[in-house]
């Protein structure tokens, strides 16, 4: 694991990153390439799920293949609110937090006594019992999916119709995860995470009740899983349980590696990565998975610390010589 | 509640049991030898189901439809082992996970590149398209009693084959201490090579008996992948007695759960009520009950004994 | 006289056919180093992971301090005051020696539910853990990864890590496993300067390093304790020589 050098390659990449894409909607304005600004929308909200599940897989070691239940949770409380009226912003968010939170409390409670396999099984199988819950229930729309009318509202001044508010809000969520992130796990509590992840054994000799600090952890980003959720809700204005499928969950996972695990900047590229390939494949063929599998193997195989691994390579190669 | 219907159900829950089992004994022996978690193992099932399907539908013969379903399984399944799978038993089960996550979206893709996005039909061979008067008024499809008796057949050979032979030896060794059996000079590699292409013509048989069953498409797989890893998680991951116990109950318990569990809530509640959360809780039922399982029995029913 | 600081009454642990621990009783005063003997299989590593708690013996008492230990997981007593090494070296690799000693310093330092200050620089923990590695001669190597030290190195490291808990009692299961002389001298040196300020229960295979620094000797054969005394006692007794020392006449 690198150190937590201040200036290092991995803050310079990741100022990088920030200051591209808080310029991205003039940018792509004065090159008439508007419509990028709701692609990279998605991006984000992506990006969001991706970091969210790095602290718990790339920090704290915990595979868990069910981390799309934490986004449908979220996209459905702001759906669900929206069904019966409520619009409110910060009561819809409010929601999806919290359920997502209890939801992850409790799968996390049950999972977390196991490990390896099992753990990867286990989350698995919770995620999957919320998909088929959400498909069985009719009255949000069950498999048809259920449509939002209007956007969350965050008081008259924010209007979320507007591409640009929408991709500045979502910026502004991603921005403030990754630097709540990075405190998150260079703080005691993180030390815990990471220590459990490089020798658990270790940690409960040493006097550390290693799990109520994974389901802490496990919370946190079931809960940040949620506010992608709801940002996704509100992108699409419509949720379904497909945002649930387990291939979801995959999906996600495949960002974290592709970016670069454990290190909160890399699922960021990895969302780029992933949704980029994703819309430039299958404007080539629609076959684009036939190309995306064998890529993932690849990666897994032979670059396996991700983009961001061959960047930080690159960066630290250059500035030392 | 009709007894002839609760019959008829437990039959078919058995029937999906054995279909299981066949999908579950592969992925745990592959497990419990290679520690290798391999999510692509419903892309041998589907690889099955298609191949038969395909080969039926121009040769008109069952005999070679069964052939070329177990074979084209087992051939792919010795392929990946070959070009991809030597590279990962070293890896973490992460990396298994995610590369052969890559695999399934590839081999999806492949057969609906081959045969489109369109299911394929498959049909119940002749010989077998009657019923069966089990019990007097009971009459019950003879293509799924066929099923469990292959399945029955197949655990028994697999009993008589890892408990009594030389081969089975080495995969109850290789399974209890995988390092000590490369030092006692065991070709690692060919058994290794071996259990996976067994284990993929499991797979692919459980395919090509389901074909007539379910639908033959993309992704077909995927389902009873997930299954199949709950029932090896509940049978415990390196036992195939674990497999086949935990696959007849999953099997039962998930076919009983769809037919009754929504007629038995409207005994308790409304209508409409019983139509949102019967084939909800049926859905949920079986990880409920891994889930269950996992809490007291963390590491399943049976689990082998290992160093 | 004083209560002992730690009692073994009736441990029993069994693993299938195997007793590992047959009915083993043994009393441990403060202050004292008590070190266990014998040969390989004797049950002494699984009667240290039962002191820990990281087994759960089938029958029997542990009592730290007069108080009943039995049921405690391992954190709990290591808050209690029980530390352990490892006989197989189980360091955090991928991080630094400091980062090691002061993660164990973090357990002891009340809850860690703190998400905002960066512990790395945090002086509450980077300075005692750097006392520490001064202690057993690590302060030059404090930034290196732990995976990169030498093997002396990272005993030491092991060791490091059970003091960072200021323990009461401290279980090192063969410290000196794997090291060369000078290092086995060293160590001999560090834990003779140990002894005034913790309890130890030392097992080693290190005869030499045993009859220079134990207080109290007890040999252990197949999960039975057969012998405890003084180290001159021990020396003395046939059994043990016949059984453990071998044939030929101790110095």
């Amino acid at each position: 694991m690198p150190p937590d050098n201040p200036v290092s390659a991995r803050g310079l990449i990741t100022f990088a990153v920030i200051v591209v894409l808080a310029l991205l909607p003039p940018a792509t304005a004065a090159l008439g390439i508007g419509f990028y600004v709701d692609i990279f929308t998605r991006i984000m909200i992506f990006a969001i799920a991706a970091l969210s599940l790095d602290i718990i897989l790339g920090y704290g070691g915990m595979v868990s293949f069910g981390h799309a239940a934490f986004l449908g949770i979220g996209a459905y409380s702001v759906g669900i609110l929206a069904f019966y009226g409520v619009d409110n912003g910060f009561l819809q968010f409010g929601v999806a937090i919290l359920a997502s939170a209890v939801v992850a409390l409790f799968i996390g409670f049950v999972s977390l006594r196991t490990s390896g396999i099992y753990f990867i099984m286990i989350t698995l199988a919770f995620a999957q019992m919320i998909y088929f819950l959400s498909i069985s229930i009719n009255t949000y729309g069950g498999d048809n999916g259920l449509n939002i009318d209007r956007h969350s509202e965050f008081t008259r001044f924010i209007d979320l119709n507007d591409a640009n508010t929408l991709y500045y809000l979502v910026f502004a969520v991603l921005v403030l995860f990754l630097l709540l992130g990075r405190r998150l796990v260079a703080s005691r509590f993180g030390m815990v995470i990471r220590g459990a992840k490089s020798n658990e054994r270790r940690m409960e000799a040493v006097g550390f009740p290693v799990l109520r600090y994974r389901l802490a952890a496990f919370v946190i980003a079931g809960a940040m899983g949620g506010v992608a959720g709801a940002l996704l809700a509100n992108q699409d204005l419509f949720v379904s349980p497909s945002i649930m499928q387990w291939t979801r969950s995959g999906e996600i996972l495949m960002m974290v590696i592709l970016g670069g695990m454990g290190t909160l900047v890399g699922p960021i590229f990895g969302a780029v990565v992933f949704l980029v390939l994703e819309t430039a494949l299958s404007d080539v063929t629609g076959h684009w998975q036939a190309i995306m599998g064998p890529i993932l193997v690849l990666v897994v195989l032979f670059a396996r610390d991700g983009i961001f691994g061959l960047l930080s390579h690159r960066c630290a190669e250059s500035r030392r010589g | 509640m009709d007894p002839l219907l609760v019959l008829a159900q437990a039959l078919n829950g058995i029937q999906f049991g054995v279909m299981l089992f066949l999908m579950a004994a592969g992925l745990t022996l592959v497990f419990g030898i290679m520690n290798l978690i391999n999510l692509a193992h419903g892309s041998f099932y589907m690889v099955g189901a298609y191949a038969a399907a395909a080969t039926f539908q121009t040769t008109g013969s069952f005999l070679a439809a069964s052939i070329a379903g177990i074979g084209a399984g087992a051939a792919v399944g010795l392929a990946v082992e070959i070009a991809v799978f030597r590279r990962l038993y070293a890896r973490d089960h992460l990396d298994q996970v995610l590369a052969t996550f890559g695999l399934i979206l590839f081999f999806n893709e492949m057969v609906r590149i081959i045969w489109g996005s369109t299911a394929l039909y498959a049909t119940v061979p002749a010989f077998l398209a009657g019923q069966v008067e089990i019990l007097p008024g009971a009459p019950y499809p003879a293509y799924r009693l066929a099923i469990i008796a292959v399945g029955l057949a197949v655990a028994a050979l697999l009993y008589l084959l890892v408990g009594k032979t030389r081969l089975g030896m080495l995969i109850r060794a290789g399974a209890a201490d995988r390092v000590m059996l490369g030092a006692l000079g065991v070709n690692v590699k060919i058994l290794y090579t071996l259990v996976f292409g067994l284990g993929a013509a499991l797979a692919a048989l459980a395919g090509l008996m389901a074909g007539p069953i379910f639908t033959v498409e993309a992704g077909m797989g995927e389902n009873v992948l997930i299954l199949a890893f709950v029932v090896i998680v509940i049978g415990g991951i390196g036992s195939i007695r674990g497999a086949f116990v935990a696959a007849l109950l999953v099997g039962f318990v998930d076919t009983m759960g769809r037919a009754f569990l929504r007629p038995l809530l409207a005994t308790v509640m409304t209508n409409a009520a019983a139509d949102n959360a019967g084939p909800a809780l049926a859905s949920m039922l079986i990880y409920l009950m891994m889930a269950a399982v996992l809490f007291f029995r963390p590491r399943g029913l049976f689990p082998p004994r290992t160093r | 006289m004083a209560e002992p600081l730690l009692s073994i009454a009736g441990l029993y642990k069994h693993f299938g056919g195997i007793i590992a621990t047959d009915g083993v009783s043994l009393q441990i005063d403060e202050g004292e180093l008590h070190a266990i003997i014998g040969p390989n299989g004797a049950g002494k590593t699984t009667l240290v992971a039962q002191l820990m708690g990281e087994l759960r013996p089938d029958r029997g008492s542990i009592r730290l301090d007069g108080h009943d230990v039995t049921a405690l997981p391992p954190y709990r007593r290591s808050l209690r005051g029980i530390a352990r090494s490892f006989q197989i070296t189980s360091v955090f690799a991928e991080l630094t020696a400091c980062d090691n000693v002061a993660l164990a310093v973090q357990a002891h330092a009340g809850h860690s539910f703190r998400f905002w200050r960066a512990a790395r620089t945090d002086p509450a923990l980077r300075e005692p853990a750097r006392a520490i590695l001064g202690e057993v001669g690590l302060a030059h190597r404090a930034d290196t990864q732990a995976a990169v030290l030498a093997h002396g190195e990272r005993r030491l490291l092991e060791i490091a890590i059970a003091l960072a808990s200021r323990p009461r009692l401290l279980l090192l299961d063969e410290p000196m496993a794997g090291m060369g002389a000078d290092d086995a001298a060293r160590m001999v040196g560090f834990l003779s300067r140990l002894k005034s300020r913790v309890t130890v229960l030392l097992i080693e295979h290190d005869m030499d390093a045993v009859f220079a620094l134990a207080d109290r000797v007890t040999v252990m054969v197949y999960g039975r304790i057969v012998a405890s005394g003084t180290p001159q006692e021990i020396r003395a007794d046939a059994e043990v020589r016949r059984a453990y020392l071998g044939e030929d006449e101790a110095a």
